[in-house]
């Protein structure tokens, strides 16, 4: 088990390593000079010629990147922020537990709220309550994720003065950002949970469960749904950047200092290196979440499980 | 026995069930497209959408949309201005009609060209094994590594905030989605003992892959893509909200609801109502894209 | 030991979906006494395996639909149960069913111990879960399984092994009637024929009737004691082992499914199959189903379903026999 773990580990490197390459050539093709956003247009050219050398930008793009990922892997240092003069990994630290608890919540009540949801969707296929959820589904994944915010905003904050309408300062202002970006996955989660147990329902084994006299209520929960989880989980992973671009919404209107907002705001102003950063950063809790689930799928599935343990 | 009780039975439970066609598979489908009553909704909308899209300049006169009169800004929906007037005093029904051409046409041009060069893709990793298939997965796990919003803001940063600059950005978040795709289709139906059968009939593999391969690929292409026309949609505007997409003045969904973003609460129909077309755009594909994967497949419905 | 178990009479079961409606039993009448063996032969899609699933009521729900008809278990029409009658009392504790695919009817995320044990426990007041382990083991063990291992799933059990275990959790509560759809036919055919012989000498000593469905007339004669030969929804001859298979007189689709066996013991040159195919359950023809393959139609098969003619315990349903057919012969046994 162990073993799995560390290879699939070890397997994330490359990928990391190509999102990092990757982003940094396409900022290549971004326009304006470092130099001057740092400096400012008026400083002299001498300054000018001793930031160049100071930053490396005389060097070649394969120098730069190489030294670039250096950077990154032994000293966490992505560089100086052109918009904050601060180094990036400063401006960054802060942000990451914010934008961290506010996926995380979001992730947590789509599955509280999607799982349970969806299977009672697709027991009851057909009926008022299937009806209502796939048409409150349907409809909530169609709303753009600003719009829900929007309409939240309006009627909690605005007409019913309940939740605060941004910032950080209280639990309560994590509410409606949650339902944000935890809403529409959360609509995701229950239409993937619904279509996986509606074939799982329809599996041989199923029948052969009611012939032997199984009560309802477990086949759904102890058959069906052992066996519907398993892809529910690993879509839910590969899902979870819909999360994220949710968060990056929700941290913009509800004004809350994650990363989110700090990649909007470094897009707007052109601030290069900051964006390298969050990308990159976001890129790997998206990684790690990835492996986490396919680590979970092998745990609770027997047939991947017993190639990588010893049957006792 | 047989013909008395059993005929009687048949008229009365064949009265309402109605009899499937056997023509042509395309009209199989078709058929079980417009028995789904959302599904036949949505298209309608979408028709309308096109039209209006389209004939816009018949429509509405074109000046409306940047026209500015400061005396009639602010005011809520009326007949004369059925969206209301935005914070130029402008009308923001003409501006969401012209609108719908920039959503419409960078919905469906990025998948139209996306899928096609996805679609290839993944059809050559797939037929070919080995290196290539090798190299065009690694590549894409890459960029799927990268959640969609974030890339195409990224590639708008850096090449800019024009329609086609969008559209590039969406592209390249799209392609690698499709390639997978299409690459793991194809691998399931390469395997299947039909494929074998084909192959021991003599058919050449061009054939298959014409006769058995693609039909089925394009099914879950073509669900996938039409949903996709939504979420390009949707990610379209939530780009020119944040104000990394499309700028005002142009009249992109978004970009209008960027500039009343301020006005939420004095004016809320200034941005819930350019909101709801979107909404409703994203819904009407979205169902039009279930309606597809239920024809195509009805085996969950019963 | 006599003493009927079984009855059908009459049954008549629909499938409906998305405007077509498919006949797929169509009245049949059999029975069964405790012990027996019955055979149910037919070709794919005669309507075998929608019967079986008729009498444990386990039809798709929303497209199978028993029409009429009436199906007596031990006294009991089981169509007067509800379906929480029919799961506390009947499925599994005293009719148990296996199905044809090995392969998917087991759960995959659940062990083979798991799987026999739940049959166990929820037809019996026992709770130790160290007496419900001695069961499993037992159970295990009448069907050649090693019962060390029953922790493991059932990805890791061969084809012939998985059906022993299906078998094993059919018969864990030691039902009365066990109704077996095609239990072989996945397999290779030499476990075809172990598994065959466990499943005779398990019968033997556990007293089991049988309802065995198969489609192979060389599986009918190993083990059952009365036939019923199945036919686009109707059964068209019916009878004990010796009436089908020694008596001269038979349906002339039972004369075609004998005809297309390989003979090993003489010399045949080519095999003669059935010409034609079933006709289409949504839209059967008036008059006799087989009329479109059968090589002595006569113009009153095209508009006259045949009543059966009966000989003792021998039934068939052929207008070749009308003549001698009882006036008023209502003897469906």
């Amino acid at each position: 088990m162990i073993k799995y773990i560390v290879k699939r580990s070890l397997a994330l490197i490359p990928i990391l390593i190509g999102v990092i390459f990757l982003i940094f050539t396409i900022m290549e093709f971004a326009p304006g000079d470092p130099v001057v956003k740092i400096l400012g247009i008026e400083a002299t050219s001498e300054a000018k010629e001793q930031l160049t050398i100071q930053l490396g930008l005389d060097k070649s793009f394969w120098e730069r990147f190489a030294s670039y990922l250096y950077n990154i892997v032994i000293k966490f240092d992505f560089g100086i922020s052109w918009r904050t003069k601060n180094p990036v990994f400063e401006d960054i630290l802060p942000r990451i537990p914010v934008s961290m608890a506010l996926a995380s919540l979001g992730i947590i009540f789509a599955t509280i709220v999607g799982i349970p949801l969806g299977i009672l969707s697709a027991v009851k296929q057909y009926s008022l309550s299937d009806n209502i959820l796939r048409v409150v589904s349907t409809t909530m994944v169609a709303i753009p994720a600003f719009l829900l915010a929007m309409l939240l905003i309006l009627l909690f904050s605005s007409k019913l003065g309940w939740l605060p309408s941004g910032g950080i300062e209280s639990l309560k202002s994590y509410i409606l950002p949650v339902l944000t970006s935890g809403g529409r996955y959360g609509c995701t989660v229950l239409r993937i949970t619904r279509s996986t147990m509606l074939e799982e329902i329809r599996q041989d084994y199923v029948r052969t469960a009611k012939s032997k006299g199984v009560p309802n209520k477990i086949i759904t929960y102890k058959h069906a749904l052992k066996n519907a989880l398993l892809p529910v989980i690993t879509t839910i992973g590969q899902n979870f950047g819909a999360i994220l671009g949710g968060s990056v919404i929700a941290e913009n209107v509800f004004s809350i200092p994650g990363i989110g907002s700090l990649v909007v705001l470094s897009i707007r102003s052109k601030d290069t290196p900051t964006i390298i950063a969050c990308v990159v950063l976001i890129a790997l809790f998206f990684a790690i979440i990835m492996l986490i689930v396919d680590l979970l799928y092998a745990f609770i599935d027997p047939r991947i499980k017993a190639k990588y343990v010893k049957v006792s | 026995m047989k013909n008395s009780t059993v005929n009687d039975k048949i008229d009365k439970e064949v009265k309402d069930a109605r009899r499937v066609t056997k023509n042509s598979h395309f009209f199989e489908i078709w058929n079980r497209m417009k028995r789904d009553k959302n599904c036949v909704i949505s298209l309608t909308f979408i028709g309308l959408l096109f039209f209006v899209a389209i004939f816009a300049n018949f429509l509405i006169d074109e000046s409306l949309v940047t026209t500015q009169n400061v005396a009639e800004r602010i005011q809520g929906p009326s007949s004369a201005h059925w969206f209301g007037t935005d914070l130029y005093g402008r009308d923001i029904f003409a501006r969401v009609v012209y609108g719908s051409r920039i959503s419409l046409s960078i919905g469906i041009l990025t998948t139209i060209f996306a899928t096609a060069i996805g679609s290839f893709l993944g059809a050559v990793a797939a037929y070919f094994g080995g290196k290539i298939d090798n190299i065009i997965t690694r590549v894409s796990d890459i960029f799927i590594a990268i959640p969609e919003q974030l890339m195409a803001m990224v590639v708008v940063a850096a090449v800019g905030a024009t329609p086609i600059s969008v559209m590039v950005a969406l592209g390249v978040v799209v392609i690698p989605n499709r390639c997978r795709l299409v690459r793991s289709t194809v691998l399931g139906i390469v395997d299947t003992e039909y494929v074998e059968a084909a192959r021991a009939c003599g058919m050449s593999d061009i054939s298959i892959i014409i006769k058995e391969v693609m039909p089925n690929t394009l099914g879950p292409i073509i669900v996938v893509s039409t949903q996709g026309v939504a979420s390009l949609i949707l990610t379209v505007s939530s780009l020119s909200y944040l104000g990394v997409g499309i700028q005002p003045p142009t009249p992109e969904w978004g970009a209008i609801i960027f500039e009343a973003r301020e006005f939420l609460r004095i004016a809320p129909y200034m941005c819930l109502l350019p909101g709801a077309v979107i909404a409703l755009t994203a819904l009407a594909f979205n169902l039009v894209g279930d309606g597809l994967r239920d024809a195509l497949d009805p085996r969950l419905k019963d | 030991m006599s003493g009927e178990l079984l009855s059908v009479k009459n049954l008549e079961v629909i499938y409906k979906s998305s405007g077509e409606m498919v006949q797929a039993v169509n009245g049949i009448n059999f029975s069964l006494n405790k012990g027996e063996t019955l055979g149910l032969v037919g070709e794919t899609g005669a309507g075998k395996t929608t019967t079986a699933l008729a009498v444990l009521r386990l039809l798709p729900e929303r497209t199978g639909k028993i029409l009429t008809g009436s199906i007596s278990f031990d006294g009991k029409n089981l169509l007067e149960l509800n379906d929480e009658e029919m799961r506390l009392k009947v499925r599994g504790k005293r009719i148990a069913m296996i199905f044809q695919d090995p392969m998917t009817a087991l759960n995959p995320v659940m062990s083979v111990c798991d799987q026999i044990a739940e049959a166990i426990r929820y037809h019996s007041d026992k709770v130790d879960k160290n007496e419900i382990d001695k069961k499993v083991d037992h159970v295990l063990e009448m069907v050649g399984i090693s019962p060390s291992r029953k922790h493991e799933y059932p990805h890791q059990f061969s084809g012939g092994m998985k059906q022993r275990v299906v078998i094993a959790i059919a018969l864990s509560c030691e039902p009365d009637l066990l109704i077996a759809d095609e239990p072989t036919t996945a397999l290779d055919v030499t476990i075809q024929a172990q598994v065959l012989a466990m499943m005779g000498e398990l019968r033997n000593r556990l007293g089991t009737a049988m309802v065995l469905i198969t489609h192979d007339l060389g599986v009918v004669a190993q083990i059952c004691d009365k036939v019923a030969v199945m036919y686009a929804g109707e059964l068209i001859e019916t009878g004990t082992l010796e009436d089908i298979f020694v008596e001269k007189e038979h349906h002339p689709y039972t004369m075609g499914l004998f005809g297309a066996i390989p003979n090993l013991g003489g010399e045949s040159k080519r095999l003669h199959p059935i010409a034609g195919i079933m006709p289409d359950p949504t839209e059967l023809p008036v008059g006799c189903n087989f009329q479109e393959r059968c090589p002595h139609v006569m113009s009153i098969c095209l508009d006259t379903n045949p009543e059966p003619y009966v000989n003792g315990t021998h039934s068939i349903a052929c207008h070749l026999f009308t003549e001698k057919c009882n006036v008023g012969g209502d003897n469906y046994e």
